[in-house]
């Protein structure tokens, strides 16, 4: 956003190598949206509030419009495009858009990182810990009701899979 | 009356003559200039295809229409590839930044924008003076400058905008700009407003600071009032919210060389943002292109026009650069356009047998700092509320009021949500006052199908029986209301909403929703239409339309939407209309193709034309489908050369409508929804704290034509709600040390508490299907009716859990407190329970329905 960078910074994203100029005080979510033009992660409060920019940093979901872009440098981020296969969406996306789980879809993309997050650590979590895992994501047209159906949906899918794989 | 639909189970026959309005008796010195009476001239009517709409157009059954399926643009947007209106970057794009009041009330005496201008990297500063020009939504009442010229009315009010290289030097900027403020003492409260005409909030008004004054009176109130065996008076307040839409609302507006002006908006009514683009800049409407990119949610909040398009526009009109603003999340608190908050007084009557005599209300509503939909609310606040039961009598006066305060507007279920939870919390009082179960109350009353309203609406499918049906019993009501032990409790509460209003918001008569249907060789088909998917998935709805229609796979339809070059107008996506419009528009459009390629091959196959069926990629005779069977592609190339290229268009226009006096077309809609909550509260009488466990909803959507997304309007409805009923307040703070009077108590999504997901209850959702003979395939609204009946029913929970009456908005744990501490409300409780014990009213038999509830889940 800065006509002047002032640093490089080097981040790893999705399993690529890339770069961009800075300053101290761009966030990850500028470098992502506006520098690396990944702009699947929104914004949607800007100061941290309603999750629609949450990334996982490190495996874990991270508030990307109230993180330093140069502090993920050498962290391994990942945003909604790194989520599917190639051209395969993850059971998670696929689950969201068949059962309804994402109207307008701005907060989805947050969504999928943070359930993402926690179908990594929990393959069969309950709705209450689906809830919780969740409760960062502001989303404010389905009820949340067909986001909960969505992860059970995937996590069953992806436990299956686990099955047949091993 | 031209052909309609055959009736089908629960159809009322469209050939039943509806009582003419036998009411519709204003009482005189009603003050309203404007509002509209019934145009004299005739209406476009559409097509009568035969058989009806509401039939399957390929033999018996639906082959797409009522399935579970994913959304045309469901993939992009859960892979993040979907464009909305930030993703947007254009080569040597500026940045624009709004200057806002910081108080509530201030005439502007000087503004010197030196300083900010010199700033390297700062482009151009607009104030006031360089868009003078006056809009506003609603052609009678527009009272908003894009900046303001003279006076600032709200603190968040624009003043001047910057546009820069990036957002960081804009707003540093505005830092720069030094505004020279007389403040003037602000209007705060409806009252203070009404005390005080002399201190005018926005000068546009009539009077005063009255925004709009409205009194409709119909049939004999004060007779039937006196004759009542009871009568419930009292006052409620509902409290002011917000839509919260994810996405803030952003545009980048491109000026080019040739005189041409290119707007991408998060907008919700591309239409009426052309027009107004054109009048406040001075240009031709065609010289101006809309386009409406995915939009994050809007709710009612994107549906007028705002000073960032007018920014935008202006600043690369200056600059020769496109413009992109993005509002803050703070300034998406001030852009609001929310819910209006309202007093109301009700006073409503009953006979012992549960017969409803009349209703007498008094409403005050406030209004924020312009008029919006103001004049429309106004209405809405009495016209909505005769149905669904049979009101004999009714009369309302409205009075919206200026306020120093950001500007409300339509917010989901538009000025009618207000009135709903006072009239439906009355139902509940009256019911205990004569001892009567309230979902029998209801029952009594319900005003059935094939009718008219007490003030001239006229009712076609009616499925809310079966909506109290289902909510009855799929919540145990009979078994559990009024039998839970203290602390846990019931409510119920109806609704009706309309699908659609019967005239566009400026005069004309012109058709309300448009299509164009092309057919190409390659067995696609593409539809241009001006409807606004705001994440309700409308473009899905009318490709299942074309789809179904033309046999064609979903995946074989492309919907160009919402861009005033391409595609032909529709109104927008406000009022819950465009299933209905659209959805009519794009089922002529593409009936017309389907009875060209069904001509091409009857002449073909020798068969009669009726024989032939398009479903499923295959074009066959029914009679023969061995002998004669094709793909559609070969269908629509055979088509094609016997008919030249394949086009059609296709549009809605809804019949007159409407009481024949003036504000008799305001709430008169081709088809009305009905709703029936059921909420289950757990209360901690200790904390004030209210649980609300599960919310069931039965709504009648007509057709359900996809089932997914009417459960997520169902959902994402009761959830809002709920929100407002427990948790969202829209307030502001008086004057105290450091600060003036009109501060937003907190303009985040930290501060107002929308529900999370650890917040909201669990929500089933169930179906009603009462197929209506005008709506496309039957279906009627979903999205805005079943948010209505959420807040009251939560209301007359506690009172079944507590014994108290929650009858002022929010029901938060310090007012739950203050009503168990004003009163006796173990001795209420009891009481309500001895109520019913004492005369017990048998629930009144079911009528038996034909319109059949569905299990709302797979």
């Amino acid at each position: 956003m800065e006509p002047s960078p002032s640093h490089i910074c080097r981040l790893h994203v999705n399993g690529d190598e890339r770069s961009c100029g800075v300053t101290p005080h761009t966030t990850l979510l500028e470098a992502l949206r506006y520098e690396l033009g990944l702009t699947g992660s929104k914004q949607g409060c800007d100061k941290g509030d309603c999750g629609a920019c949450t990334v996982l940093v490190d495996g874990a979901p991270v508030l990307a419009c109230i993180t330093l872009a140069l502090a993920t440098e050498g962290r391994d981020v990942r945003t909604v495009e790194g989520l599917a296969e190639g051209a395969t969406p993850h059971p998670l996306q696929d689950a969201l858009d068949r059962t309804g789980g994402a109207q307008c879809g701005f907060c989805t993309p947050g969504i999928l990182m943070s359930a993402a997050a926690l179908l990594e650590r929990e393959p069969a979590p309950s709705r209450e810990a689906i809830a919780l895992a969740l409760s960062g994501n502001l989303c404010r047209c389905t009820g949340y009701t067909k986001i909960f159906e969505a992860v059970e949906l995937a996590a069953r899918e992806l436990r299956e899979r686990g099955a047949r794989t091993r | 009356m031209s052909e309609r639909a055959k009736p089908r189970k629960a159809t009322p026959d469209p050939g039943m003559a509806i009582p003419e309005p036998g009411m519709a008796i204003p009482e005189p010195g009603m003050a309203i200039p404007e509002g509209r009476q019934m145009p004299k001239t005739q209406r476009l009517t559409p097509p009568a295809w035969q058989g009806g709409r509401a039939v399957p157009p390929n033999g018996d059954a639906f082959h797409l229409i009522g399935k579970r399926s994913r959304k045309l643009e469901g993939l992009a947007k859960v892979t993040g590839r979907a464009i909305y209106a930030d993703d947007i970057a254009l080569p040597r794009m500026l940045h624009g930044k709004l200057l806002r009041s910081i108080h509530a009330h201030a005439r502007i005496v000087a503004i010197d924008a030196s300083a900010a201008l010199a700033m390297p990297g700062v482009h151009a500063v607009i104030t006031g003076k360089d868009l003078p020009e006056y809009f506003g939504i609603i052609p009678w009442t527009q009272d908003e400058q894009a900046l303001c010229e003279t006076k600032a009315r709200y603190v968040g009010d624009a003043i001047a905008a910057v546009a820069a290289d990036s957002e960081r030097i804009a707003e540093e900027a505005l830092r720069r700009i030094k505004v020279r403020y007389e403040v003037l003492r602000a209007i705060t409260s409806i009252d203070e407003g009404l005390e005080h005409p002399d201190i005018q909030v926005n000068e546009k008004a009539s009077a005063g600071n009255v925004s709009k004054h409205v009194h409709l009176a119909f049939g004999p109130v004060d007779e039937l009032l006196a004759k009542s065996d009871a009568v419930v008076e009292a006052e409620y307040w509902y409290e002011g919210s917000t839509h919260g839409p994810i996405e803030p609302h952003c545009c980048v507006a491109e000026f080019d060389a040739t005189g041409f002006l290119t707007v991408w908006s998060s907008t919700q009514v591309a239409h009426y943002l052309h027009r107004d683009l054109a009048k406040v800049l001075g240009l031709p409407t065609q010289r101006i292109r809309v386009i409406q990119p995915v939009v994050g949610g809007a709710f009612g909040g994107k549906s007028e026009p705002f000073s960032l398009e007018f920014c935008a526009a202006k600043l690369s009109m200056i600059t020769g650069r496109p413009v992109k603003f993005l509002y803050t999340r703070e300034e998406v608190f001030y852009a609001h356009r929310g819910r209006h908050p309202m007093r109301l007084r009700y006073r409503t009557g009953v006979m012992n047998d549960g017969t409803l005599t009349g209703t007498d209300a008094k409403i005050h509503i406030d209004g924020g700092a312009y008029s919006s939909f103001g004049l429309v609310t106004t209405y809405y606040s009495g016209q909505l509320l005769t149905a669904p039961y049979a009101m004999p009598a009714y009369r309302f006066d409205s009075t919206r009021v200026f306020t120093n305060k950001p500007c409300c507007g339509p917010k989901r279920g538009h000025g009618s949500v207000q009135p709903r939870f006072a009239f439906e919390c009355q139902l509940d009082k009256l019911a205990e006052k004569i001892g009567m179960d309230p979902i029998a109350l209801r029952r009594k009353n319900h005003i059935g199908e094939a009718t008219r309203t007490v003030n001239g609406m006229r009712v076609t499918s009616n499925g809310f029986l079966q909506c109290l049906e289902a909510v009855e019993s799929a919540s145990e009501w009979q078994r559990r209301w009024r039998k839970l032990p203290y602390g846990r409790g019931l409510g119920v509460a109806g609704s009706m909403y309309i699908s659609g209003t019967n005239y566009c918001i400026y005069p004309n008569e012109m058709p309300q929703s448009a299509v164009q249907l092309k057919l190409d060789r390659s067995g696609r088909a593409t539809l241009f239409c001006g409807i606004s998917d705001i994440g309700q998935g409308a473009e899905s709805v009318l490709a299942m339309i074309v789809a179904e229609e033309l046999g064609l796979d979903l995946r074989d339809i492309r919907v160009v939407a919402a861009d005033t070059d391409l595609t032909p107008v529709d109104l927008g996506s406000y009022s819950s209309r465009e299933t209905f419009m659209c959805g009519n528009a794009a089922l002529d459009a593409a009936r017309k193709l389907r009875d060209l390629v069904a001509e091409t091959l009857s002449e073909r196959w020798g068969v009669p034309k009726g024989d032939v069926v398009l479903a499923q990629g295959m074009a066959v005779a029914a009679s023969d489908p061995r002998q004669h069977a094709m793909t559609v592609r070969d269908a629509f190339q055979a088509a094609e050369a016997r008919h030249g290229t394949l086009g059609s268009v296709g549009w809605y226009q809804s019949p007159k409508l409407g009481g024949d006096y003036r504000g008799g077309t305001i709430g008169a809609s081709p088809a009305y929804s009905f709703t029936a909550h059921v909420a289950e509260v757990e209360c901690d009488p200790e904390m004030g704290q209210v649980t609300v466990k599960k919310i069931w909803v039965a709504h009648d959507c007509g057709r359900a034509l996809s089932p997914v997304a009417v459960e997520g309007q169902m959902e994402g409805s009761a959830y809002m709600g709920f929100g407002e009923a427990l948790m969202e307040t829209h307030t502001f703070k008086p004057e105290a040390v450091g600060h003036g009077p009109g501060i937003h108590h907190g303009p985040s999504l930290l501060d107002y508490r929308m529900p999370t997901s650890m917040d909201t209850p669990e929500l089933e959702s169930i179906i009603v299907e009462s197929v209506d003979p005008e709506g496309p395939y039957g279906a009627k609204e979903a999205g805005e009716g079943p948010l209505h009946p959420s807040i009251p029913a939560i209301a007359n929970a506690i009172h079944d859990a507590l014994g108290i009456r929650c009858d002022r908005l929010p029901f938060s744990p310090p007012a739950v407190l203050a009503l168990l501490k004003a009163g006796d409300a173990r001795a209420a409780w009891e009481q309500a329970r001895a109520s019913l014990a004492v005369t017990p009213k048998a629930a009144l038999g079911t009528p038996a329905g034909a319109t059949r509830p569905r299990a709302g889940k797979n």
